[in-house]
């Protein structure tokens, strides 16, 4: 076994990991503040790709684009929290389950009725190759782009812990994802503090819909994203921040390391189920994920 | 006024106890069956037979499975189309290499298979409950999928893996005509629906309830959870393989696993819950309006342009409608969260009542 | 409750109208195809070509021989239970029914089969669909028309031995199949061994689970094989990626050689500047300067009418290949006329008879405006594939050149292996074949 193709691969794995967990942030965020499955996420991600390049598209210039998608997004996410979420307060997780997926249906539906069914391309000025030096010197294809993408994710989970640790704001939302009665209790207006959360939510879709649109084109199977981005969630535990960084780690590496090593012996393509099986087995060690909140149940 | 229980009396435990204890529902029951036996075979046409009632009855079928783990057991599952192409596959396995089976006896060790895969990837519900389930049953319907385009023999060698389902022939009888198709998939239904309707009633159905409501509560008054847990996953992979045995033969004619995606597994759980979660009545109308609604909002549509006279673009026409179905779950979620069977409860309380007010 | 009312009354009449409006000279066919999910590019793509030929044949022509197309549009989802529901809608409207059906999908077209034998309704699969179809002796009602995936497989093949030199330099050579991991992906693996056992060279498949938005670890494999050629056979999401895997992979893009379903602008566009170099075989080529395309132009667009909103899609791979699809069921049409009475609205049965009697040759393309746009075609009773040639294209950036002239397939060897395999399927069902001789 040739070690240098080894690291390859679990670097390689790692960076997609990140990757996943990218997406996987948004889900997290909006369950920790909100008990919501959001399974919207995906389609948000492709809405928020699709309408900055079709902004960009227009002619506008990248930051500005950049702010008007941002806009967008969080006029979405405040608007999803007001339609669909509120007339459902004290539903069954199931039935706001379904909501979220009926509302994957309109936001598909909705982006590609404004912007067209077209893919199309995303360049954000770095390029998708191999890191020159390491290729050379060890003979490890690292592409640039998943660099630059993995430190992305980072600076964003470094500002989101930031946020949620040290400003008032956060404090409420780490509040509000405890108990919801008690932070009403306390003062803490719910319904603006589940607005904010869908925003930040649309702000962190935006980002991922922008690192995964460079990475694989800007088309309506960007929404698939969300399935990749599951088992990051229950090996994680979908209320922890970190869980889904490093769930995402384990996962991309696992996934790239048995595809490559594993897969050849028994045909090839297992990645479609082997994440989840690796989250499985996780599970049952520990039913909440590793850094998930233990369920208590009271008889 | 026409809808009321006096002057019926019980006089025996059985009439006590049966599934319709108000004659005036026994008739719209009888009725119902007549008309669906008798009546609709001569009056619809091979449009409404093949395209609309044989589709209703298979998904009707799947949803009363998925119905009988999520709403019934409480269990949470999106693996509900893995089962479904468990049935297909093997139905069409047991025709193929043992054909004086017959058909009914492979679709039953179909959904026997079917009840098999479930109860495997059933065991991590011992552990984990939940949204952490549901996500731990997409582990088997990738796998399931995978493996079924992996192992050649299911899929009898065939390079691409699609597969057609032989003709339906029990008793020198050919079933091979929409209305015998429609007939075959009706008595199929009529009867597993009977059962799980059976089922719900007796200690089982009252032992998945509890575990629903409160496991641990019901693991302290002696119902073994393991025993029920994984029997609700067999008895619902089962309904699910029958369910798909009968896509593959009475409606699609093909089977290839790109047709029992992620996809139509959400499909089935929508009508689970738009129908009335543990509610039998309910797979039935939430099947009936999952499967309806596309062709609906398409026919309604096409009218609006033929009407009008406007050329508007499919593209629009078909996201449209994509917008409108999404928009008209989420609709009902609120407005009826527990589904066409509470607004059937509703009414029906109502006619009791009627034309008094209260 | 009046609302409900108001909207049933209307979809009743809609459902009628649509009855009552057929006239005694139209021809329906049916547009079944996808404008929603993730294949709507491709699908609203071709059929806006579909559409665009036969409304422009109306406008220019009147028709055939004076009878007009019409068309119902139904959205498919290329979702195989949404086809079945669409060709179960439309294949009585019109006054003969439906002419033909295009089901754009191979899952589709597999469920199809049967019942449009049934009900005497040609399936029409251009470049995809059941390969073994094209023993027309066992499937009367299935036409898998200009190339289907063996042949062209072969005719890939024939490509990468003239890069070679020569087929007997592909001994020794290491070719990768990257497939999508469904049925149409799969096709190709037995004709692909029986090649690499006649030619000497290395196989290896490699398969990318649906969709295929994931590819690093195949891309891995493919470095640690280093293979001379890489066929990449994807479908939607699968082929930007593959390419920009590639290039991450510094696999170089020149020595990918994609599918037609691989080879349009969709497919390129999305990986920028890492698909410059990739090649892609084609059936059809892409371009506005053909007279079909300009007269499509000129008598739709230019009264204001046409399905395309953003125009700059006109001319590009897939819409012409909608063009093509449109081509072949008019001609069909004019064939079964000239037969069966001409001005006359034709039934299925006709028209079937009209595609297996369907003869193009280089000057009747140039007189439909079509030379050099789609390859001659010449269907028989034994052979329903009628073509069997591709060209290779090479995307530079901007738009797909055209580097080889038609290319025939190897239907020494696919042949065999098709009849072989409806044989097979004829034991299965209990047909027994036609015999061709004795057709007229």
């Amino acid at each position: 076994m040739n070690v240098a193709f080894f690291f390859e691969v679990l670097i390689g794995g790692l960076l997609a990991g990140v990757m996943y967990s990218l997406v996987a942030l948004g889900f997290v965020l909006i369950y920790k503040a909100s008990g919501v499955f959001n399974f919207a996420q995906g389609s948000m991600v492709f809405l928020a790709a699709l309408t900055f390049v079709s902004i960009l598209k227009m002619g506008i210039n990248f930051w500005l684009a950049l702010i008007v998608t941002l806009g967008v997004m969080v006029v979405l996410g405040v608007g999803i929290e007001k339609v669909v979420l509120r007339p459902l307060v004290n539903q069954p997780p199931i039935t706001l389950f379904m909501a979220t997926i009926g509302l994957t249906f309109v936001l598909e539906g909705l982006s590609q009725l404004v912007w067209g069914s077209q893919p199309h391309g995303l360049e954000l000025g770095i390029p998708d190759v191999p890191m020159e030096w390491l290729s050379q010197k060890w003979n490890i294809n690292v592409s640039q782009f998943e660099i630059f993408a993995a430190g992305v994710a980072g600076a964003m989970v470094a500002g989101l812990a930031l946020f949620f640790q040290y400003t008032r704001i956060g404090r409420a939302l780490r509040a509000v994802a405890d108990d919801h009665q008690a932070a009403l209790a306390v003062g803490i207006p719910l319904k603006h503090i589940w607005a904010i959360v869908w925003a930040v939510a649309g702000f962190v879709a935006l980002v991922a819909g922008l690192m995964w649109g460079a990475r694989n084109g800007v088309q309506f199977a960007l929404t698939f994203i969300a399935l990749k981005a599951l088992p990051v969630l229950i090996l994680g535990g979908f209320e922890s921040v970190p869980g889904a960084i490093i769930g995402g780690l384990i996962i991309g590496a696992s996934e790239k390391l048995a595809e490559v090593y594993i897969g050849p012996m028994v045909g090839g393509g297992i990645e479609s189920w082997f994440a989840y099986v690796i989250a499985l087995l996780f599970l049952l060690v520990r039913p909440q994920g590793l850094f998930g909140e233990k369920i208590i149940d009271r008889v | 006024m026409l809808y009321r229980e006096a002057g019926q009396f019980k006089s025996t435990y059985a009439e006590d106890q049966q599934i319709f204890p108000i004659r005036q529902d026994r008739f719209a029951v009888a009725a119902l069956l007549v008309v669906a036996f008798l009546v609709v075979p001569l009056i619809a046409n091979q449009y409404w037979l093949s395209a609309i009632l044989t589709p209703f009855l298979i998904f009707a079928l799947a949803t009363l499975g998925l119905n009988i783990l999520t709403g019934y057991a409480g269990q949470l599952s999106l693996g509900t189309a893995a089962f479904m192409a468990v049935g297909a596959f093997m139905a069409y396995n047991f025709v193929l290499r043992m054909p004086w089976l017959g058909v009914i006896p492979s679709f039953i060790l179909a959904g026997l298979c079917a009840a098999a895969v479930g109860i495997v990837f059933g065991l991590p519900s011992l552990r984990i409950k939940g949204f952490y389930l549901a996500v731990a049953t997409l582990a088997c319907q990738f796998f399931v999928l995978w493996a079924i385009q992996r192992i050649g023999w299911i899929t009898n060698h065939s390079p691409s893996g699609v597969i057609t389902a032989q003709k339906v022939v029990i008793l020198d009888y050919a079933f091979d005509t929409p209305v015998r198709k429609y007939l075959l998939t009706l008595a199929v239904v009529a009867v597993m629906a009977l059962l799980a309707k059976n089922l719900m009633r007796s200690e089982t159905g009252r032992a998945f309830m509890a575990v629903r409501d409160m496991d641990v509560a019901a693991s302290v008054i002696g119902i073994p959870m393991m025993k029920t847990k994984l029997l609700a996953f067999a008895i619902s992979s089962f309904y699910c393989g029958v369910a798909g045995a009968l896509f593959a033969y009475t409606y699609l004619g093909t089977v290839e696993p790109e047709a029992f995606t992620l996809d139509l597994s959400f499909r089935i759980l929508f009508m689970v819950i738009i129908g009335g979660v543990g509610s039998i009545l309910g797979s039935f109308l939430g099947a009936a309006f999952i499967v309806q609604l596309p062709i609906f909002l398409s026919v309604l549509f096409g009218g609006i342009s033929h009407a009008t006279g406007m050329e508007i673009s499919h593209a629009v026409v078909s996201n449209m409608e994509l917008i409108i179905f999404g928009g008209l779950i989420i609709f009902f979620l609120i407005v009826e969260p527990h589904g066409l069977a509470r607004l059937w409860q509703i009414a029906k309380e109502k006619l009791r009542l009627w034309p008094f007010p209260h | 409750m009046k609302r409900t009312t108001l909207a049933f009354a209307l979809l009743a009449v809609a459902g009628f109208s649509s009855g009552a409006l057929a006239q005694a000279k139209e021809q329906f066919v049916p547009m079944s195809y996808y404008w929603v999910g993730p294949y709507a590019a491709s699908g609203s793509g071709i059929a806006g070509g579909a559409i665009d030929y036969l409304a422009m044949l109306n406008a220019r022509d009147g028709g055939i021989n004076g009878v007009k197309f019409t068309w119902e549009k139904c959205e498919t989802e290329y979702n195989n239970a949404r086809g079945v529901e669409c060709y179960e809608r439309t294949k009585n409207m019109g006054p003969t029914g439906a002419t033909l059906v295009h089901p754009l999908s191979t899952g589709i077209t597999y469920s199809l089969i049967e019942k449009g034998t049934a009900d005497h309704i040609p399936i029409v699969s251009v470049g995809y669909g059941r390969t073994d179809a094209s023993d027309g002796r066992v499937f009367p009602y299935v036409f898998p028309l200009i190339t289907n995936y063996w042949s062209q497989n072969t005719a890939k093949i024939k490509f990468m031995g003239m890069q070679a030199g020569g087929m007997d330099k592909l001994k020794g050579k290491k070719i990768v199949n990257l497939y999508h991991d469904s049925a149409y992906g799969k096709e190709t693996i037995p004709v692909l061994d029986a090649q690499a056992k006649m030619y000497g060279f290395q196989i290896t498949h490699i398969a990318v689970p649906h969709p295929g938005n994931e590819q690093q670890a195949q891309w891995l494999q493919i470095r640690q094989i280093q293979p001379d050629w890489v066929i990449l056979r994807g479908w939607g999401v699968m082929n930007p990626t593959a390419i920009k895997a590639a290039q991450r992979a510094g696999y170089p893009r020149e020595k990918i050689i994609g599918v037609w379903w691989s080879g349009s602008e969709e497919d390129v566009i999305p990986a920028g500047d890492a698909a410059k170099g990739y090649i892609a075989a084609a059936f059809n080529v892409s371009g506005t300067n053909y007279p079909v395309i300009q007269d499509i132009m000129k008598h739709v667009y230019g009264k204001g009418k046409g399905e395309m909103d953003d125009k700059s899609r006109i001319g590009s791979a897939y819409y012409n290949r909608g063009v093509v699809f449109s081509i072949i069921t008019s001609e069909a049409v004019r064939k079964a006329q000239d037969r069966f009475g001409k001005g006359k609205p034709m039934t299925g049965e006709q028209v079937r008879w009209g595609l297996e009697n369907l003869s193009i040759d280089d000057a009747y393309l140039k007189k439909l405006g079509a030379a050099g746009f789609m390859q001659p075609l010449k269907v028989s009773c034994l052979d329903h594939e009628g073509g069997g040639a591709v060209k290779f294209q090479q995307w530079d950036g901007k738009q797909w050149k055209v580097i080889t002239d038609w290319i025939p397939s190897d239907q020494k060897l696919v042949r065999p292996m098709i009849e072989a395999s409806a044989a097979q399927y004829a034991k299965e069902k209990n047909i027994t074949p036609r015999d061709c001789s004795k057709e007229k």
